[in-house]
């Protein structure tokens, strides 16, 4: 940077306000060139004396203060001036607003959860009625009382290993397992019989949905709960007290 | 009331009159309530400043059209770049700093105000005077030049 290139900097370098690349260009130039050095002193000192002069400075009059404040007063009870009266309200209506979104996300951000849970639920029943349909040969992939034979079935048909516990002394005979594609993904299938009634369990590792109790849908009952990283659902035409059984008898397990 | 004091410093530069000023003044804060839906949060200050500058420039054409007309003269010349031995020996008129920041066209005296007086940022004097930076960049540089080539200094460098 020269004299000539340095000059029309020189101002907005003396208020800080150039940029970092030209105030390091003129800074250079400053240490290199007495003659722009000098003028540059000069500038800073001519500042400081228009900034420091309090007599350069006209403080308003307070007659002029009391006018306007009078003057203001006179309009502003005039009927005329409602939209003060609106801005007066701005803080209400805000805290409005801000109650009615917290509302709405609470409503939007709760909601679809339970939703979620309950398309879940949907999905956990039709999963266990198609399994039940008359000719269908699906309830079981691999059928056998053997946790043994059972638990290694899945072995390379799924990404997770499914818990499999034979349950026989406690009144619930594995008879076997299944895949089945419920909630958008692969999921084990292990069918307990009690009795005459054919409990489905559902196993897959998520935990997002919320543990809920039992429930009850279209004559079916439901267990839900979490375990060691796998979310687990347990669907009967059973009663609601033996499928609790048989889910404290997994939980503990 | 806010920025009362700024508001009031740059019409009396402007008007050059105490009663002018406080005319102005009053003027410009009933217009700024009038229009206060117009401002949109931000800076306060530079709103008011640019809200009394236009009232300022509105009744500078009314009462002393024949100042602005010389400023437009001013604006299209380049103020001579003296070089800095040359500016540390000139000699102005005797004149106080005071009456020759008062005698500078509005056009460089409100940049000087709002500037080195009230302390404002290129930004803001760019939202106050609606001028792009640049353009407020080189008029503050002009009108420096013209104030300091103005001033009384001593062979030392030392403006008085």
């Amino acid at each position: 940077m020269n004299c000539d290139s340095a000059k029309p900097f020189l101002d907005s370098y003396a208020d800080g306000e150039l940029d970092l690349v030209n105030h390091v260009k003129v800074e250079e130039h400053l240490e290199a060139c007495f003659n722009c050095d000098v003028y540059y002193k000069d500038l800073k000192l001519f500042k400081n004396t228009l900034a420091e002069d309090r007599s350069l400075y006209f403080h308003a009059p307070d007659h002029l203060r009391r006018s306007i404040r009078s003057s203001l007063r006179e309009s502003s009870s005039e009927p005329s001036k409602n939209r003060f009266l609106f801005w007066r309200w701005t803080p209400v209506f805000a805290a409005l607003g801000i109650a009615f979104i917290t509302l709405l996300a609470i409503f939007t951000l709760v909601r679809p959860a339970n939703n979620t849970d309950d398309l879940i639920a949907k999905e956990m029943v039709s999963a266990h009625i198609r399994s039940m349909m008359v000719g269908d040969p699906h309830l079981m992939d691999v059928p056998s009382t053997d946790q043994h034979t059972v638990k290694p079935w899945f072995e390379g048909k799924l990404d997770f290993s499914p818990l499999v516990v034979d349950l026989g002394q406690q009144g619930f005979v594995l008879v076997g397992g299944r895949l089945d594609y419920v909630g958008g993904r692969a999921v084990a299938a292990m069918v307990y019989k009690r009795r005459q009634h054919v409990i489905n369990l559902f196993t897959y590792p998520e935990t997002t949905t919320a543990a809920g109790e039992t429930l009850s849908k279209q004559g079916f009952n439901i267990v839900h709960w979490n375990k060691g990283g796998m979310t687990f659902w347990a669907v009967s035409d059973l009663n609601a007290g033996e499928l609790l059984q048989f889910s404290e008898l997994l939980k503990n397990s | 009331m806010q920025h009362l004091d700024a508001a009031y410093n740059l019409a009396r530069w402007l008007t050059r009159d105490p009663s002018d000023a406080d005319d102005v003044v009053q003027e410009a804060y009933m217009r700024a309530f009038r229009f206060s839906d117009g401002f949109h949060g931000g800076d306060s200050r530079s709103w008011i400043l640019k809200i009394v500058r236009n009232t300022c420039f509105t009744w500078l054409k009314k009462n002393r059209s024949h100042e602005l007309v010389y400023e437009l003269e001013e604006d299209q010349h380049e103020a001579p770049t003296s070089n800095p031995e040359e500016l540390l020996l000139e000699r102005a008129d005797r004149k106080i700093l005071k009456d020759l920041l008062n005698d500078l066209p509005a056009a460089y005296k409100e940049i000087i105000v709002l500037r080195d007086l009230e302390g404002l940022s290129y930004k803001e004097i760019s939202s106050v005077t609606e001028l792009p930076i640049g353009t407020v960049m080189s008029r503050l540089a002009r009108a420096r030049k013209k104030l300091q080539s103005g001033a009384i200094r001593t062979p030392a460098g030392g403006t008085i």
